[in-house]
């Protein structure tokens, strides 16, 4: 069994808006990179505040590193946690240079040495005596990143790391930052609201919505298998279509999809569909009608109108071109079974 | 190592509460009840009058002496804005020349304390002025009445206009140009787009700065007690002197404060509009010039004849009567005095204010709730507290509750710290406003504990706005005169009570080398915060 760097149960926060706790529980193992998701105020920001320790929670209990930090009885303050955090805004000492930002946490004779493993460490060897202003978003990431490295915390918390640099910096960011860590072997949670992001950077993922997690798993299981609808269209562009359980499948107006979900025969059910499982091939004598056409570059959209007055979308390569209003039929091309849920209306 | 054994401890302390903002509550409670000290205790002398306190609230002269006030407040506010309005204008918008050089001329004035500039009018346009003394050959007897309120009006206008022009020329700086553009596009001219598109949104600037005005006027001792216009400020500070009850200039000093805080609650409430009005989206041209044409001349000639009113003149005066102290007699090793007193006490004073201001700074920046919000509405509203009546409350106080430091340097501090602590809070809000809460809390989560952070973060970072507001205070308190004049120990002379006490005797060659001094020691950092304000 693997060690439990982080364990949250339970946590409460409320607030009057958006960012409230409710009845959270997360575990992160130990030296794992662990992707917290989910849409700006379901909380990720007030998660990290309590496991940090500058916000205190209403209940619940958190333990980092064996050690309880949060408990009915018990509230350990931030300096002696060990739990170390990269701020969005990287959050550098402006009055401070690289060197002294880095050796501000740590204590000893050898700071010296330390201050230039960690400069090693995130690349910036040459950088001791710049002042923050001096450095680009991506260096002042990499300072931001070895400052709070630099104690060994037990956890490492960054919260939407990338979201202030341009996007072209950001996926040679992102490679470095992941290799560092891995490197470190550090225990980290990494905050995002981008899918991708958190696909590529996460061993795991936890997708948290209103306050609680709603699912945790490796990146294939939470897209491939989302657990609740809106893990299913928050990870992916998802249309949900309705249909019947059947003993040989769920029988839709497209036709018969293979879900993973155990259902029972008769159930009325909504299966998610994404983009790019649905083909399309103009159709004259079809019902279903394409609407627009989305450029994205290498891959187009298209929006089309099912017979139902449904809509679904159907993501095909740039080369094939469909024109508005042409009838397509549609046809489900997975080659994998499909997450559905229990139709609620 | 005892770290665990720390953490412990800690842990349970922080349990029950937690002790670091215990501590700055407690701290800034006691910052709050020193600032209502003065009022509460108003209200006490007052009430203990019983059933006279009406007969001195309605009384005709009391209803003169708010009639005066208010009339005096009103024109000056509004003479400031025919003042300003055009100067702002005109040095933001326009091509006139050499813009800059008005901006800091016309900014300047704020430097001279009121009674410096009363005392340098009356020592010119006074009966036995230098004017009446140059004309008397020709046959002049009599100039047009100076005292009362054409001087007080001429005096506290000139010297405080500058107060709408800064607000004026932010507000226009700030202000969306795209909207004058969509004004013209639409087929008005600039002088009709000035009225109906420029203006309307000026509105909130100038009601900020005219607001500031008010309060200068209503707070203002020093102007309105030589040009002999008796306000408020200068029927206390009588009463204060003259009578041996003194309940009546407490009643007083309450009304007084009341209609202070009056005009600041307008104030608050014009300042939050305000900002409202700022904002706007998308990127921001730079604002069309507008071409003065024909009409640069008159332009620069208004402006030239407001700075030769305003700074030029008195300058010239000041320096003359300076020439002439000096060949006549002149006491320096007291000037000296006089000097070294004002530095160390605004010294004092500054560091003093500085330190009691940080707690409730930091609460009201970093600290939602009501408590807090209360804390900094406290503090504000200290702003409506007039020298006089924080003087005159202090004097109640110390000789019935606090013999010991009645009549020494400590009573004069105390008077400081609660006359300009709303100034420090204000400055210290700023620099603390800039630093982002994430930079604390790297700090904490790096092993530093609330007090370690805020000394090697907060205090470093926010130091050039420490260091202004050092230097704001310092300012202030050396050009204060009623409280140092009140409060200060028999025989402590600083430079403003040299200036005052000259200026009684009529000893116009004897106030010039204090006035200048004084001048001088503001003027130059004041031209530097103006010229950083430009950038």
């Amino acid at each position: 069994m693997s060690e439990i760097a982080v364990r949250c149960e339970g946590l409460m926060k409320s607030f009057a808006e958006a960012g409230a706790l409710n009845g959270l529980s997360l575990d992160v193992v130990k030296g794992e990179i662990l992707a917290l998701i989910g849409p700006s105020g379901c909380g990720k920001t007030t998660l990290l505040r309590q496991i940090t320790g500058v916000s205190k929670p209403d209940a619940g209990s958190i333990e980092v590193g064996g050690r309880v930090m949060v408990s009915p009885e018990k509230f350990v303050p931030p300096e002696f946690r060990r739990v170390g955090m990269v701020f969005q805004n990287y959050a550098l000492f402006p009055h401070l240079n690289v060197a002294a930002n880095i050796a501000y946490g740590l204590h000893g004779a050898d700071r010296g040495d330390q201050v230039s493993a960690m400069l090693q460490l995130v690349g910036l060897s040459g950088y001791a005596d710049r002042m923050p202003n001096e450095l680009s978003g991506g260096e002042q990431q990499r300072v931001a990143l070895a400052r709070a490295m630099g104690p060994r915390p037990d956890v490492l918390l960054l919260d939407e790391p990338f979201s202030n640099l341009d996007s072209g910096q950001r996926v040679h960011v992102r490679n470095e930052v992941r290799a560092i860590l891995r490197m470190s072997g550090a225990t980290a949670i990494f905050v995002t609201h981008h899918q991708e992001e958190a696909l590529f950077m996460g061993d795991r993922i936890a997708v948290q919505h209103q306050g609680s997690i709603q699912q945790v798993g490796n990146p294939g299981d939470v897209f491939g298998n989302p657990a609740t609808r809106f893990v299913a269209t928050f990870m992916g562009e998802t249309d949900f279509l309705p249909g019947e359980v059947t003993t040989e499948g769920v029988q839709t107006e497209i036709g018969l999809l293979q879900s993973t979900h155990p259902v029972k025969v008769g159930d009325q059910v909504e299966v998610a569909v994404r983009a790019d499982d649905v083909r399309i091939a103009p159709d004259p004598t079809s019902g279903a009608i394409v609407l627009t056409r989305e450029y994205r570059g290498m891959v187009n959209v298209y929006r089309v109108r099912l017979p139902s007055g449904r809509f679904i979308h159907s993501l095909q390569r740039h080369t094939v071109r469909i024109a508005p209003a042409t009838p397509v039929r549609v046809l489900m091309d997975p080659g994998h079974e499909l997450a559905c849920f229990i139709n609620s209306n | 190592m005892n770290y665990l054994a720390t953490e412990r401890l800690a842990s349970k302390l922080f349990q029950r509460v937690n002790v670091w903002k215990l501590m700055i509550w407690c701290a800034s409670a006691l910052v709050a009840l020193m600032l209502m000290l003065p009022v509460v205790y108003l209200f006490v002398r007052a009430s203990e009058t019983g059933d006279a306190i009406w007969d001195i609230l309605f009384s005709l002269r009391t209803a003169r002496v708010l009639l005066r006030t208010v009339y005096l407040a009103t024109s000056v506010t509004l003479g400031s804005a025919l003042l300003a309005v055009p100067i702002a204008w005109l040095t933001v918008r326009s091509d006139l020349p050499m813009r800059r050089l008005w901006t800091i001329l016309t900014t300047l004035p704020l430097v001279v304390p009121s009674y410096v500039g009363a005392y340098l009018f009356i020592s010119v346009l006074g009966p036995r002025g230098i004017l009446q003394q140059w004309l008397e050959p020709l046959g002049v007897q009599t100039l047009p009445k100076l005292y009362g309120f054409p001087g007080a009006f001429v005096v506290l206008t000139l010297l405080s206009y500058p107060y709408i022009l800064t607000t004026t020329r932010a507000a226009l700086m700030r202000m969306n140009p795209a909207l004058e553009e969509a004004s013209r596009n639409l087929g008005n001219g600039p002088w009709s787009t000035f009225w109906r598109v420029t203006l309307p949104q000026l509105r909130p600037g100038l009601a900020a700065g005219g607001l500031l005005v008010a309060l200068y006027v209503l707070r203002d001792f020093g102007a309105v007690s030589f040009m002999r216009y008796s306000t408020f400020t200068r029927v206390i500070y009588i009463q204060y002197q003259s009578s041996f009850d003194r309940t009546g200039a407490a009643v007083l000093a309450l009304v007084l404060i009341l209609l202070t805080l009056f005009v600041l609650l307008i104030e608050i409430r014009t300042r939050g509009r305000a900002k409202y009005y700022g904002g706007h989206v998308g990127a921001v041209g730079n604002p069309m010039e507008i071409q003065l044409g024909h009409w640069r001349w008159p332009s620069l000639l208004f402006c030239a004849i407001v700075v030769i009113l305003a700074l030029v003149l008195p300058a010239s005066i000041l320096v003359y009567w300076f020439l002439r102290g000096i060949s006549v007699t002149m006491t320096f090793p007291s000037l000296w005095l006089s000097a070294w007193n004002s530095v160390v006490a605004s010294g004092l004073a500054s560091g003093l204010v500085l330190m009691a201001a940080v707690p409730v700074a930091w609460l009201s920046v970093r600290q939602k709730g009501r408590f807090a919000m209360l804390l900094e509405r406290i503090s504000y509203s200290a702003f409506a507290l007039p020298g006089i009546v924080v003087a005159l409350a202090l004097v109640f106080f110390g000789a019935n509750y606090a013999n010991p430091i009645y009549q020494t340097v400590y009573l004069l501090l105390f008077g400081y710290l609660i006359m300009f602590l709303p100034q420090a809070v204000g400055a210290l809000r700023t620099s603390f406003l800039q630093i982002s809460p994430s930079i604390e809390q790297a700090a904490r989560t790096l092993g530093k504990n609330p007090l370690n952070v805020f000394r090697t973060i907060t205090v470093p970072v926010s130091w050039p706005g420490i260091a202004a507001g050092f230097a704001l205070v310092f300012l202030t308190v050396m050009k204060e005169l009623p409280i140092t004049l009140i409060l200060g120990p028999l025989g402590f002379s600083t430079l403003a009570t040299s200036v005052w006490s000259a200026v009684e005797e009529a000893m116009f060659g004897a106030a010039a080398a204090p006035a200048l001094l004084l001048i001088l020691l503001s003027s130059v950092p004041m031209a530097l915060f103006a010229l950083r304000e430009e950038v």
